[in-house]
């Protein structure tokens, strides 16, 4: 099926990106195109160009830096599950992107895409909002707490750029997923970090409000950093989405099995 | 309409086409190769799969224009002096071809994953990185075997 018609650019530099954002009425911003083509596929979206950002250096490259991962935007999902930089400094980063969608997938979709698109049931939000990460854009670093907001919801302005993910090293972290048996996206996910004394839960897939932080689970972990600290312990079921692929009261206690399964395995993304 | 270069198959495919274009339209309706499928158009079945700079992706769900200047490979590429590749052989050995609609992305998410884990793969790992190909006539049996053993082929060749 050809798609309807609309314009390609792939600008060099950020001014370049900016000026273009400019000039057409209903411009997007588009990169691995994993989540965006099928959209315009099925019209869900009709921008009249596609600003291809990949081509600009600002959002492209792993670093460690200290104590933080800095992780370029338009990294793909393999990148990061092969980076060695990913793998030493959060090795449950590299695993959850090793997690996502099938190879083909991974080879093309990335991270600055999803994070951007903030869909309720993606991977990476989970990790990014455990993290206590920094999304920094071509105007600003917006903490991770204050970037999410609600069902494809985020804090990114009209023409606002996500130029990397810079994440604070943590002394633990484990990610934990069901995965829908028809898209492979998580019914339930937990991702669990602890750096210091602070612990965070980020829970994907579940909230009704999209991404969320499980903050009574924070609470019990920080006193006591094992699963039975949580045993008994489930995020309130009013919160939950239902649908074909579970009731609330089902991803309220499927909330807690992950986050458990998540604490006990650290380094890792336990997928099933 | 942009003027696009891409090396298909070791060959300088360049076309005048529209910024739309996906690069499943280029290979079959421009360079003519119609080997690469359009299974299910929305990213999930693999039927269009190819090796865009030598890894495997869905070419349903990439825009020609994005890939301009490089290289890609299709299953019309992956025979070498008429003769098939060890993966392809074996489809035909262990019957792995079936329906043949998704047989070539079949064939070229084989030769990927067998590639990036150098051949050493078992059952649980091939049908777990089978899982951007979707065959719906059989429970993929034939098709996992022929990948093992042109996975067993590619480690006895290795130096
Ligand atoms: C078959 C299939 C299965 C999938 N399964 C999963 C899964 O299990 N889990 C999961 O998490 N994901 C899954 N995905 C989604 C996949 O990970 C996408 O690649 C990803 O969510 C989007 O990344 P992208 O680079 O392709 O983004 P694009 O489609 O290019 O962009 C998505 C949105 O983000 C915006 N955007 C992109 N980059 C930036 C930037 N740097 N700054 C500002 N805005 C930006 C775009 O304008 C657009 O609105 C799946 C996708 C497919 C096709
Ligand atoms: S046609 Fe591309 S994945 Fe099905
Ligand atoms: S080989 Fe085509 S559906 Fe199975």
């Amino acid at each position: 099926m050809y798609m309807y018609e609309f314009a390609y650019r792939r600008p060099k530099t950020l001014a370049e990106a900016a000026g273009l954002f400019g000039e057409f009425d209903n411009p997007s911003f588009v990169s691995g195109g994993h989540t965006l083509i099928p959209t315009m596929k099925n019209r869900l979206a009709a921008p009249d160009v596609l600003i291809d950002l990949r081509a600009i250096p600002e959002l492209n490259g792993i670093r460690r830096t200290g104590d933080r991962l800095e992780i370029g935007a338009a990294t793909t999902h393999f990148e990061t599950s092969t980076s060695e930089a990913v793998k030493e400094a959060i090795p449950a980063l590299a695993a959850l992107a090793g997690s996502i969608a099938d190879p083909q997938v991974r080879h093309v979709g990335t991270m600055g895409g999803s994070v951007a698109n903030n869909d309720p049931s993606a991977d990476y939000p989970a990790a990014v909002l455990s993290l206590g990460a920094d999304v920094v854009t071509d105007r600003r670093s917006i903490p991770a707490d204050d970037f999410f907001d609600g069902l494809f919801g985020t804090a990114l302005e009209e023409g606002e750029i996500i130029l990397r993910f810079s994440f604070p090293l943590p002394d633990f972290a484990g990610y934990a997923k069901l995965c829908s048996q028809a898209s492979r996206y998580p019914v339930a996910g937990s991702f669990v970090s602890r750096r210091g004394t602070g612990v965070r839960v980020g829970v994907t897939g579940a909230g009704n409000d999209g991404v969320f932080r499980w903050t009574e689970a924070e609470a019990a972990l920080a006193a006591d950093f094992t699963p039975e600290a949580v045993e008994g312990m489930e995020p309130d079921a009013g919160g939950m989405i239902a649908d074909l692929n579970g009731s609330a009261e089902y991803r309220a206690h499927l909330v807690a099995v992950m986050t458990r399964h998540a604490l006990r395995s650290p380094g890792t993304a336990y997928v099933r | 309409m942009t003027e696009i270069s891409i090396t298909v198959n070791g060959e300088l495919q360049t076309h005048d086409v529209e910024d739309r274009t996906l690069l499943v339209h280029f290979l079959r309706d421009h360079a003519g190769l119609t080997g690469t499928h359009v299974g299910c158009d929305t990213t999930q079945c693999g039927a269009c799969t190819v090796h865009l700079d030598g890894r495997a992706v869905k070419s349903c769900t990439i825009l020609a224009a994005a890939v301009d200047g490089a290289q890609v490979t299709t299953i019309e590429g992956l025979a070498q002096g008429g003769e098939l590749s060890d993966l392809q052989q074996a489809f035909k050995q262990h019957h792995g071809l079936q329906c043949g609609f998704c047989t070539p992305g079949m064939v070229m998410a084989g030769t990927d994953l067998i590639r990036r884990y150098d051949g050493e793969l078992d059952e649980h790992t091939v049908r777990e990185q089978l899982e951007g190909n979707i065959c719906r006539c059989t429970g993929y049996t034939n098709i996992v075997k022929a990948v093992l053993d042109a996975a067993g082929k590619h480690r006895a060749k290795r130096t």
